[in-house]
């Protein structure tokens, strides 16, 4: 552990430290643009320049190693000069349209030239103009504003895992840009946006629409897949106007996917602003009243057994625990949070949560994916194990879809017959001092997904993929609400019908009310002649088969519980109030329990939140992946020779939201196209 | 004078066969395997105790530096790669190594290669020496044919591999870590150092890059003895060298002379002098474009070696000495040498990428005479902010040569404008 | 350097022809296991050579997919060298160097020299024979002022003399490459001022 002195103050770093870290130790403030912790050093934009004693020149303090007995200066006039000279060489081609620049206010170069940087320019002569460069509809493109740091190139290597920027040319020429200009295909393309530490790229559908200080900001969390990405949701008055990464080294680190960042336009469009019956076949907008009379009216004259429920993607813990009471309450079997049918087991919960925990993946030296292409199901996941990889001594083997997850792997074959036979990848996890196998819901969404489930657990037992404090059992969702519904039981009771039972009972005229908590995914054309209530947010299948709609408040518009794929529990916080009539789910369902005389016994927040915790105590451990111990040994079964295949057929378009994005719409069309170009290659 | 009996080079100007049995009569490959039998120590010593300093422009020790390649291998390759990307204008001596005493430089990378534990060795010569190169992998195929390399190369026990490699036009990849990038298909962008190629270079694996020259003479060092070396020149600048002459003399040519020979001897004897007389000198570039001018003053007595040249604040660099008369447009030459660095900068870096451009503009201003004379502190400025704060030393080279001419030349830079501003005045 | 685009003007495809690609392998050959990306620069270079002396983006593709590289990196390497020519070059294509040396010595003539004969700078003639750019330091700075017209350098140059080498190109006639005066090659004209005594030029000397 080299000591060193910095600025007079005496400090010790870990080996391997760079100086730069040393100095923020010490407490120095060290100015930097091309440096950043989550990418490899380039040392190129200068600025970090320290004295270094006995060194002739000032150092790179990002690159340097720290050495021991190293005296370092960060105040003195040569760095002074040197911080000077480097703003004065990044200011003079770039442009002052900071009035124009969407940057303006959140920009590295705006600030750091306050700090740094003198008044007035030396420089006469022209400055340099650089033609805009296409990357799609994400990302906009002001190049003449870029300091060539690279940061994007670096991010698009190693993070996203999809080698597409570059920097042409050379010298002061040098330009920043795909190949041929073609539309960035990463899933994770935008972090780019928020690397870059100028306005040379921006938020394409953010141009121009407000200034970051007008912004109210609220930290809260993602529901576009089961990762819980924290983010930061910036709204002007009752508009979301952008979502931005938020920090969690646990989770999303700082990265967010494309369609977490992009969605928020889909919050504005084909909302379902106030209740409505269908009356002769039509959908009329209806008073809170009218709409839950008429589900009154029904339920009156129901049997318990022939009303069920189902509990969609993106609900969140309190509307799933409400859905849940009501539905006890009502005296029914039939309730299911598992639209998709996956077999998985809410008896215990270290059979359906992601164990090792995301970060728990960079501990990881064997992985083996099964029935799962974590690139479109979980980004974020993906670029946890790509980081994993290109870390090195890490074998990663696949059962499942063969796609280009943006990093090498073995294959090992398409279906679960695989699983039995994994040649010699098997003695790869059993030499393995922390396998990791992740079990995707295109394993277990499908008939023979428990004994799929059950033979994966047998698998990772044989492996040792549980021993002392890893475990290497990890179950990677898709949906954000999933693994909530779960820990609160929401499977069927004693005797009860699953989602596929309810369908199959509806289809046969069996089930008279089906109650859908924001349930899209399912196949609406099978509920038959049932009355079917949809309670959500968006104009999308629910909502078109619906008897009753209510309407419900998006992840961005309430206070609510969501529980990730490592069962990680995490608060989301309301940015803006949901539209028109729209209101709470809670609340919807405890107003809806009072009109039908089967009051829940909660009636704000914290009693509610009080009930999940009796229902299942780590609801209190707040943003904790509180371990769930043992795996059960399940009974094995038939498995299938079919395929596996993941369950998200269009990354961009996987949830009501995102189906009512403009954005997401207009990836999904560049991606089919470009695919196309592809295969006519 | 050095004589000929002295000279290394002594087929530098092609008129003799560069090929293999021409290239043995005249001394190549004699006794390669007894110098290797001697082992890696010896030889490193030797070399050290020769006094030779790099001949690509920074002039660092050569044995020295052979002795920062790990003794042992941990398991990775080691490598020689030599610098044949020669583009420092004003230098063109490599190319008549290659080109016409091939087998110096193919039997310096056996022995070099040998003393440093590496099996494999590539010589990057620079994209437009075209016809040089074929020259060299002629001369390369010929030595594998005569076992001198390959398989028990020349009969040392030495298994050695020797490649010609390409460069396609980048000055910078004449920077020996620029030069590993482009070896490994990359742009040629200088790495930041630490590490050192010693430790981490070609394929991440310990490496040393050595100048075509440095590694040529080697053998003949090796072959004579170091004290016959050592003795050539003066302490800490020993040996011979070739030295590249251009410009305003009358016989521009190459010449390979001893260390510390006084300028003007070097122009009278073997270039001709300068064109119109001695008196007619305006200054002179010692030492390639990076090195800033002298003016005749300090012309007149200076010694070409690097301690000489370093105390008149120039260098040696690669002893390629530009020549330039009272003719000379001084403003106009340094300017042309600025745009040589902006075009050259591989824009990795902030100060060299805005810099050199920002210098060069300047530079076409004060050529026209088109500037203020604050104009001249503020550029001396600039430069002073480009040196020192680059990755690799282009951003150095881009401000000595401007820093030179004001060093030299204020007063000139000032009468162009005022008779810049005269000429408005009277038009007015 | 000035901004540098890929032509508008490409061809449908690029692929080495057999001969080349043998070629192509024997280069791959020279690097070790995984590092064939270190080829990328000679197989470049002999695209260009076969796509009458510049390289069209198909190429770029074509050879990344060979070395197992991003378009992206290929590209940039492109992009970087300045001796890929990324537009049409005359079938004789002059490089003429600027920079100082042979500035010194009358650089700006010969650029006149091609103004008259050729065209503008950059800009293929008419009927395809020639092209001309000035480009930076070529390396024979001892004999400037010097153009490099394809493959080879003619030296010691002045107006009469390039203008004698670019009529007799156009003609179709042979060309001496070097210098165009009586040197020989590096020497000092008119007389040695050392190595006059390891023995006396040989016949079946070489350039």
């Amino acid at each position: 552990m080299p000591k060193l002195i910095v600025d007079g103050i005496e400090v010790e770093v870990e080996n391997g430290a760079t100086l730069l870290q040393a100095c923020e130790e010490a407490g120095a403030e060290i100015p930097r643009f091309c440096y950043h912790e989550r990418l490899s050093i380039a040392g190129n934009c200068r600025m970090c320049l320290v004295e270094v004693e006995k060194s002739p020149k000032p150092v790179a303090s990002c690159a340097m190693p720290a050495a021991d007995g190293m005296v370092v200066h960060t105040k003195t006039e040569q760095v002074k000069r040197a911080r000077e000279g480097v703003m004065e060489f990044l200011l003079i081609n770039h442009p002052l349209d900071c009035p124009i620049c969407d940057q303006g206010g959140e920009c590295d170069l705006q600030d750091q030239s306050m700090a740094y940087g003198v008044d007035g320019s030396r420089f006469h002569e022209n400055k340099r103009a650089v033609e805009e460069k296409y990357m799609g509809p994400l990302v906009k493109t002001v190049m003449t504003r870029c300091i060539h740091c690279t940061r994007c190139i670096r991010f698009s290597q190693e993070v996203a895992g999809v080698p597409e920027l570059g920097a042409i040319g050379r010298g002061e020429d040098m330009e920043i840009t795909t190949y041929l200009e073609h539309a960035l295909t990463s899933e994770l393309s935008a972090n780019v946006v928020d690397l870059c530490p100028v306005g040379a790229l921006t938020f394409r559908p953010f141009a121009y629409t407000a200034r970051p200080w007008e912004l109210k900001k609220t930290e809260s969390i993602d529901v576009m897949d089961a990762v819980g990405s924290n983010i930061r949701v910036d709204a002007r008055g009752a508009e979301v106007m952008r979502i931005l990464p938020r920090l969690n080294d646990e989770v999303n680190e700082e990265w967010i996917s494309d369609k977490t960042r992009f969605v928020w336009d889909g919050l504005k469009t084909q909302r379902l602003d106030t209740p409505y019956i269908r009356e002769n076949g039509k959908l009329r907008p209806a008073s809170w009243d009218e709409a839950f009379a008429a589900i009154a009216a029904k339920l009156k004259d129901a049997k318990p057994e022939g009303i069920a429920a189902i509990a969609g993607d993106l609900a969140c813990a309190e509307s799933m625990k409400a859905l849940k009471d009501l539905f006890a309450a009502l005296g029914s079997p039939n309730i299911d949070c598992r639209q998709d049918g996956a077999k998985l087991d809410a008896a215990n919960r270290a059979s359906y949560i992601f164990n090792s925990t995301i970060a728990g993946i960079e501990d990881a030296d064997a992985v083996l994916l099964i029935g799962t292409n974590p690139r479109i199901e979980a980004p974020i996941v993906n670029a946890r194990i790509l980081k994993r990889a290109r870390a090195g001594g890490v074998k990663i083997g696949v059962v499942g879809p063969r796609v280009d997850l943006s990093y090498d792997y073995d294959y090992l074959g398409a279906g679960p017959q695989s699983l039995k036979d994994l040649g010699a990848f098997a003695d790869v996890l059993k030499n393995a001092e922390r396998p990791l196998i992740v079990v995707g819901q295109g394993a277990l969404a499908r008939a023979d997904g428990a004994a799929v489930l059950a033979e994966a657990i047998a698998l990772a037992k044989s492996v040792g993929a549980v021993s002392g404090d890893w475990n290497g059992f990890s179950v990677l969702h898709t949906a954000a609400s999933r693994v909530g519904g779960l820990d609160l039981g929401l499977v069927p009771g004693a005797g009860g019908r699953d989602v596929a039972g309810i369908l199959d009972g509806a289809s046969k005229g069996v089930m008279s009310f089906v109650y859908l908590l924001g349930a899209d995914e399912i196949d609406m054309g099978r509920l038959g002649s049932a009355f079917v209530v949809y309670q959500g947010t968006h104009g999308d299948a629910g909502a078109h088969r619906a008897d009753v709609i209510l309407p419900g408040a998006a992840y961005t518009e309430k206070n609510a519980t969501w529980v990730n794929t490592e069962g990680r529990v995490q608060l989301g916080r309301r940015a803006v109030f949901p539209p028109g009539q729209a209101r709470e789910d809670w609340a919807i369902l405890r107003a809806l329990s009072g009109v039908i005389g089967k009051v829940l016994p909660y009636d704000n927040l914290d009693a509610l939140r009080a009930a999940m915790e009796a229902d299942a105590p780590h609801f209190a451990d707040v943003d904790m992946a509180v371990p769930a111990g043992a795996l059960p040994d399940l009974a094995k079964g038939e498995l299938d020779a079919a395929p596996f295949e993941s369950p998200v057929k269009d990354f961009y378009m996987s949830n009501p939201v995102a189906r009512a994005s403009a954005v997401m719409a207009e990836c999904a069309a560049g991606r089919v196209a470009a695919s196309r170009i592809q295969a006519a290659e | 004078m050095l004589e000929d009996k002295d000279r290394i080079f002594t087929n530098l100007y092609g008129f003799h066969d560069w090929r293999l049995a021409a290239a043995r009569k005249r001394g190549d490959w004699d006794g390669t395997a007894a110098i290797i039998a001697k082992g890696r120590d010896w030889i490193i010593d030797e070399m050290k105790k020769s006094g030779l300093r790099g001949r690509g422009g920074a002039g660092f020790p050569t044995g020295l530096k052979w002795s920062f390649m790990p003794k042992e291998s941990d398991g990775r390759p080691h490598y020689l790669v030599v610098n044949a990307d020669e583009s420092e204008p004003g230098t063109c001596k490599d190319r008549d190594i290659m080109r016409h005493d091939p087998q110096k430089l193919i039997e310096g990378c056996l022995i070099a290669s040998f003393a440093m534990g590496a099996h494999a060795c590539y010589i990057y010569v620079r994209g437009e020496f075209i016809r040089e190169r074929e020259q060299l992998q002629a001369a390369v195929d010929e030595a594998y044919e005569a076992g001198l390399l390959g398989k028990n190369a020349a009969g040392s026990g030495w298994d050695f591999d020797l490649y010609v490699h390409h460069g396609a036009g980048a000055y910078i990849c004449g920077e020996e870590t620029a030069l590993i990038e482009s070896l490994e298909g990359k742009k040629g962008m200088p790495r930041l150092k630490p590490p050192f190629p010693a430790n981490v270079g070609l394929y991440g694996a310990p490496t040393t890059v050595n100048n075509v020259e440095s590694i040529a003479v080697a053998p003949t060092i090796l072959r004579r003895g170091a004290s016959w070396f050592a003795g050539l020149g003066r302490p800490n600048n020993t040996g011979t060298k070739l030295f590249c002459i251009s410009g305003h003399v009358n016989k521009p040519c190459n010449v390979e002379e001893e260390m510390g020979i006084p300028l003007r001897e070097l122009l009278e004897k073997h270039a001709g002098g300068v064109r119109g007389g001695w008196d007619n000198l305006l200054a002179v570039i010692p030492g390639g474009s990076s090195v800033p001018l002298i003016p005749k003053s300090v012309c007149d007595d200076v010694l070409m070696d690097f301690d000489s040249l370093k105390a008149v604040q120039t260098g040696l660099g690669t002893a390629a000495v530009i020549v330039m008369d009272k003719s000379t447009d001084i403003i106009k030459a340094i300017a042309r040498l600025s745009a040589f660095y902006k075009h050259e900068s591989c824009g990795q870096c902030t100060p060299c990428r805005e810099g050199t451009g920002w210098m060069w503009r300047v530079m076409e201003r004060l050529v026209a005479g088109d500037a203020e004379v604050e104009e001249i502190d503020m550029l001396l400025d600039v430069t002073k902010r480009v040196e020192g704060h680059t990755i690799c030393a282009l951003g150095d080279a881009a401000a000595w040569p401007v820093q030179g001419l004001i060093r030299h030349f204020r007063g000139t830079i000032e009468d162009r404008i005022a008779a810049k501003r005269g000429a408005a005045q009277a038009a007015e | 350097m000035s901004v540098r685009r890929l032509d508008p003007n490409q061809p449908e495809s690029f692929a080495f022809t057999a001969e080349n690609l043998e070629w192509a392998k024997k280069q791959i050959a020279k690097y070790p296991e995984g590092k064939q990306a270190s080829a990328i620069i000679p197989l470049f270079w002999r695209a260009q050579e076969q796509h009458d002396g510049w390289l069209p983006e198909p190429a770029i593709r074509y050879i990344a997919e060979m070395l197992g590289m991003d378009y992206i990196r290929a590209l940039e390497v492109a992009t970087f060298y300045t001796m890929f020519n990324l537009s049409p070059v005359g079938e004789h294509f002059v490089q003429l160097c600027g920079t100082t040396p042979c500035w010194l010595r009358g650089a700006d003539e010969l650029k006149e020299v091609c103004r008259k004969h050729i065209g503008p700078e950059k800009t293929v003639s008419a009927d395809g024979k020639f092209s001309w750019m000035e480009v930076e330091c070529l390396g024979a700075c001892v004999n400037a002022p010097m153009v490099q017209i394809n493959s080879d350098f003619f030296e010691d140059l002045d107006a009469a003399s390039l203008e004698r080498v670019l009529n007799d190109l156009r003609a179709g006639k042979d060309v001496k490459p070097g210098p165009q005066n009586e040197r020989h090659a590096s020497e000092p004209i008119g007389g040695l001022t050392s190595l006059t005594t390891v023995g006396q030029p040989e016949t079946g000397g070489s350039n």
